[in-house]
């Protein structure tokens, strides 16, 4: 390998990385506030990335029937639900959420022929359609559990994983998709020539994280939130709506969740399944920030993709055994500096 | 109908079925048999001891291409050659791999805290699999083939009939085992470990051990599933041991019921099937092929976390008639006991101990002690340092600065499992029992260190003898505080005033010569009371030490012989309960300044 090789290699590690890194913050985000290890994040890069794949194919993506039948039950639930406590004037917001919103959708999806629109507008036709699915998630499966152990979240977690790649291959097949990248503009830095695709991806990686801080820093509901993730009780007694937190969380989640796949699908071929391994790889990272630290979480999110990369050029057969085996040793030293204490359930 | 029959009718069923099905549905039994070794170990693992793994398959995998690489036995290295060409060789190499690989696993992972196991498991999972499809001497994507015909005894296991007697055969077997373990000193351990470390810990169980024994074996029991498999297929490839196969033996384990043993048969066989089913239907259905059966797993199995959080079993078992569980203690030679120390002598030392929380000082300079044969109760108004101080003496938390000394020996830095160990035994403030378990069980887990019977006797039931004197014991326990009535009631059923009185009978059952009592009296009615502070003074007069948190003025002052009174972290007052109480200090915290 020459040094332009692994520049090459770095570069293609730090690109993904990026996007591993804004999935670990959405990890480290739900787990905070909700206890929830979400394993589905990995479901919204792929229907982010074949949403918009869709589009470009001027077909109708089947996140667009998702969205009107997840809908469609959210509103009966909670409709139910209102009618029995008598609290109509919830009734408008429900209706408004999960019946008016996806028609306006449909709606949209149908005269406007996304296939012949800018990708800008494609891009954001598919977060319009994607990202509801995250708070709509929280409430069909996680609200009624919210009190649950860890443990049966996160075989809830696993059992919206298996339902959201079942509904991916029915909606979009067995192929895979690439789109076309944002921009064909390259830049030379000496010897490496870095691709418009990159500085997409590191400046959309950037930006999000900034406006994330931002949130959490400056408005209400960030700091909401935050309170939430230090503790629930505390929070709900200061008048924080726990359901608000975790719907809220799920939707930034999803959001960051289905902007990743867009700005990996010109990267790699996105395939119905493929979110999973890529939402595991921003857990690794998640993982060596002890699912507690976003600055860790982006390193170890960073290193994963680095690993990745060069493991692809010497040992490519190989490649996930490697990424995934390098949270042994962040075990071992997590179980080395952790002195247990236990969390009374 | 009784109820003890059932296993019987059971077991009739399974000896008749091979000849009365056809063969489609004997390899579809053969097929669930395969999976419930699986999912028993899971219910073991999830159901019984909260925890849980994702990557069952791999280790089905592990003990499938252990015997398939060994038996076929072509292209061994010469290192290898000897355990080439026999099932039963690579059955055990098969094991021993398992073995290896779980506890590794475990020791990286169970001392974090309880989702780093699964998470962890996934990994393994998933790269099992990756490693399977890309080893050249695997066979990679492809596989292995030809693998050989088992045979036992001269019977060559080549039919599926045969075969389904060979597979539930182990599947009964491991029932069984772990029917025994469970009801034994290792598994009242074991199903501990959910009702919280912190109590296990006090009465002496080694949690992590406990939790490494039942990930092994719940690992120990895939491999031989995987084995079976190897045998019946004669052919492996990676496909069956993938990470999707592994939450699907996990979604058995909790549809059927994973704190039940007959659950995982339960949903092995209602998963089983039902792929079968939507495998046949839905591509028609959806109009395209794939494996669309998840979609209505992960709807399934949310759903019945919401609504029927155990399972299909309890659901069941509903519709038959329940005995009562044996309520019989077989009378047993007593225990041997530890001699307790004279009357008088110095037990518990606490010299000047601090404990700090970030910048709160909980306790402060604060010293203590407690002689054999005499009640020290240590008072104070709420959030006073009273259980931060109990919990800085029994090893659950430790101190800042100071030194606690035990029967002479320093026991500042040892754990609560140490401290239990020599003669320490305690009761706690938020009551910590196992609700599910009978008064009996509950109280049987303070004898945990008084037994020595191991994982595999209590397996075999060879344990029988000690476990008889064990029950006796608690059950001698019971009776001494009075819950006789109750003694095979489930725990949680108890007013919470008794289940304090049933956390003294286990602290006793652990025979210890110092007994530290948090607020004992609390939510007892006046004859209750009474009859507890009558307990105590018994125990006095044998010799044992004991101190005592208590909030009922009327109770401690009738009982102490010596008091300390605390506040804000620091002793304001130390004496006799009469010296105490006229104390213009104790006055004051407790009634205000006289003004």
């Amino acid at each position: 390998m020459d040094l332009q090789i692994a520049l090459l290699l770095g570069q293609d590690g730090i690109t993904n990385g990026a996007i591993y890194a804004l999935l670990s913050f959405a990890l480290v985000l739900v787990f905070a506030v909700t206890r929830v290890i979400y394993i589905p994040q990995g479901e919204f890069v792929a229907y982010g990335a074949l949403t918009l794949a869709s589009f470009q194919a001027g077909k109708t993506p089947g996140t667009l029937w998702l969205l009107i039948g997840a809908g469609l039950v959210v509103a009966m639930v909670d409709l139910s639900q209102a009618l029995r406590s008598r609290t109509a004037r919830r009734i408008p917001r429900i209706l408004a959420w999960n019946l008016v919103y996806p028609a306006v959708a449909a709606a949209i999806v149908f005269l406007l022929k996304p296939g012949e629109l800018p990708l800008l507008a494609q891009i954001i036709l598919a977060l319009v359609l994607v990202v509801p699915l995250g708070p709509m998630i929280y409430r069909l499966a996680y609200q009624p559990l919210a009190e649950a152990s860890v443990l049966v979240l996160l075989i809830v977690s696993v059992a919206v994983h298996l339902a959201m790649t079942g509904l991916g291959l029915l909606f979009f097949g067995a192929e895979g998709s690439r789109t076309p990248a944002f921009s064909d503009a390259s830049f030379d830095l000496g010897i490496l020539t870095v691709s418009g695709q990159t500085a997409w991806v590191l400046g959309a990686s950037l930006f999000l994280i900034v406006v994330l801080y931002l949130f959490f820093e400056r408005t209400i509901y960030g700091k909401a939130l935050r309170a939430t993730a230090m503790n629930r009780t505390g929070a709900r007694l200061m008048g924080i709506s726990t359901v608000m937190a975790g719907k809220l969380s799920f939707l930034l989640a999803a959001l960051i969740g289905t902007f990743s796949g867009v700005l990996i699908a010109p990267i790699t071929t996105i395939y119905y399944d493929t979110g999973f391994l890529i939402g595991l790889k921003g857990f690794v990272g998640a993982i060596v920030g002890g699912l507690g630290s976003y600055p860790m979480a982006a390193a170890g999110a960073i290193l994963v993709g680095l690993l990745e990369a060069y493991s692809s050029f010497w040992a490519s057969a190989f490649k996930e055994v490697i990424v995934f085996t390098v949270i042994i040793p962040v075990l071992i030293w997590l179980s080395l500096t952790t002195r247990h204490v236990e969390e009374e359930e | 109908m009784a109820p003890r029959l059932l296993p019987g009718i059971f077991l009739v069923l399974v000896a008749v079925a091979p000849n009365v099905v056809s063969e489609f549905y004997v390899t579809l039994l053969n097929y669930i048999g395969l999976s419930a070794l699986v999912a028993l170990g899971l219910v073991l693992l999830t159901g019984v001891g909260g925890l849980t793994s994702f990557g069952q398959a791999a280790f089905v995998g592990l003990g499938a291409y252990a015997t398939a690489y060994l038996s076929i036995g072509q292209g061994l290295p010469g290192w290898l050659a000897f355990l080439g060409g026999s099932p039963w060789l690579g059955l055990l190499v098969g094991l021993l791999l398992t073995a290896v690989v779980a506890y590794v696993l475990g020791l990286l992972t169970l001392g974090l805290s309880g989702h780093f196991l699964p998470l962890g498991t996934l990994a393994w999972g998933l790269s099992l699999y990756f490693l399977f499809g890309n080893l050249e001497f695997l066979g990679g994507h492809t596989g292995l083939a030809g693998i050989p015909v088992l045979s036992l005894l001269g019977i060559p296991f080549k039919d599926g009939r045969i075969f389904f007697y060979l597979i539930w055969a182990v599947v009964l077997g491991a029932v069984w085992l772990s029917k025994n373990l469970l009801d034994s000193r290792e598994g009242r351990a074991i199903r501990a470990l959910k009702g919280g470390v912190v109590m296990a810990e006090a009465m002496g169980v080694d949690t992590t051990r406990s939790k490494t024994v039942i990930f092994l074996v719940a690992a120990l029991f895939s491999c031989i599933s995987g084995w079976l498999y190897a045998h019946m297929q004669r052919f492996v490839n990676p496909t069956p041991f993938s990470l999707h196969l592994g939450i699907e033996y996990l979604f058995m384990a909790v549809v059927g019921g994973a704190g039940h043993v007959w659950g995982a048969i339960v949903g092995a066989a209602v998963i089983t099937v039902l792929k079968q089913w939507l495998q046949d239907i839905l591509p028609g259905l959806l109009g395209a092929s794939g494996n669309f059966e998840m979609i209505v797993f992960g709807i399934m199995m949310v759903l019945v976390l919401q609504r029927a959080r155990e399972g299909l079993w309890p659901l069941l078992i509903r519709f038959v008639p329940q005995g009562r569980p044996a309520c019989i203690v077989v009378d047993a030679q007593a225990m041997a006991r530890k001699a307790l120390p004279e009357s008088g002598q110095v037990l518990l030392e606490a010299k000047d101990i601090v404990k700090r929380f970030g910048g709160l000082i909980a306790n402060n300079n604060l010293s203590l002690s407690v002689k054999a044969g005499e009640v020290m109760a240590l008072i104070g108004p709420n959030g006073a340092g009273k259980s931060t101080m109990f919990n800085c003496i029994s090893g659950v938390d430790s101190a800042s600065e100071g030194e606690v000394l035990f029967c002479g020996q320093a026991i500042t830095r040892l754990n609560s499992r140490q401290i239990a160990r020599l003669g320490m035994s305690r009761t706690f403030q938020h009551v910590r029992i196992l609700p599910a378990m009978s008064v009996l069980e509950n109280v049987a887990i303070g004898g945990h260190l008084r037994g020595s019977k191991g994982v595999l006797p209590a397996m075999l039931h060879m344990d029988r003898g000690e476990e008889r004197r064990l029950l006796a014991e608690a059950a001698r326990q019971v009776e001494r505080v009075g819950l006789k009535d109750s003694m095979f009631e489930p725990a949680g059923s108890l007013a919470l005033g008794q289940q304090r009185t049933l956390e003294i009978a286990r602290a006793l059952c652990a025979d210890p010569c110092l007994l530290l009592l948090d607020e004992p009296a609390a939510g007892l009615r006046y004859l209750e009371k009474q009859a507890l502070a009558e307990l105590l003074r018994k125990l006095r007069a044998e010799g044992m030490g004991i101190l005592l948190v208590e909030h009922d003025m009327d109770f401690v002052m009738g009982l102490a012989d010596r008091v300390v009174v605390m506040e804000f972290g620091e002793k304001i007052a130390e004496g006799l309960p009469d010296e105490v109480q006229r104390n213009p200090a104790v006055l004051e915290a407790y009634l205000g300044g006289v003004d």
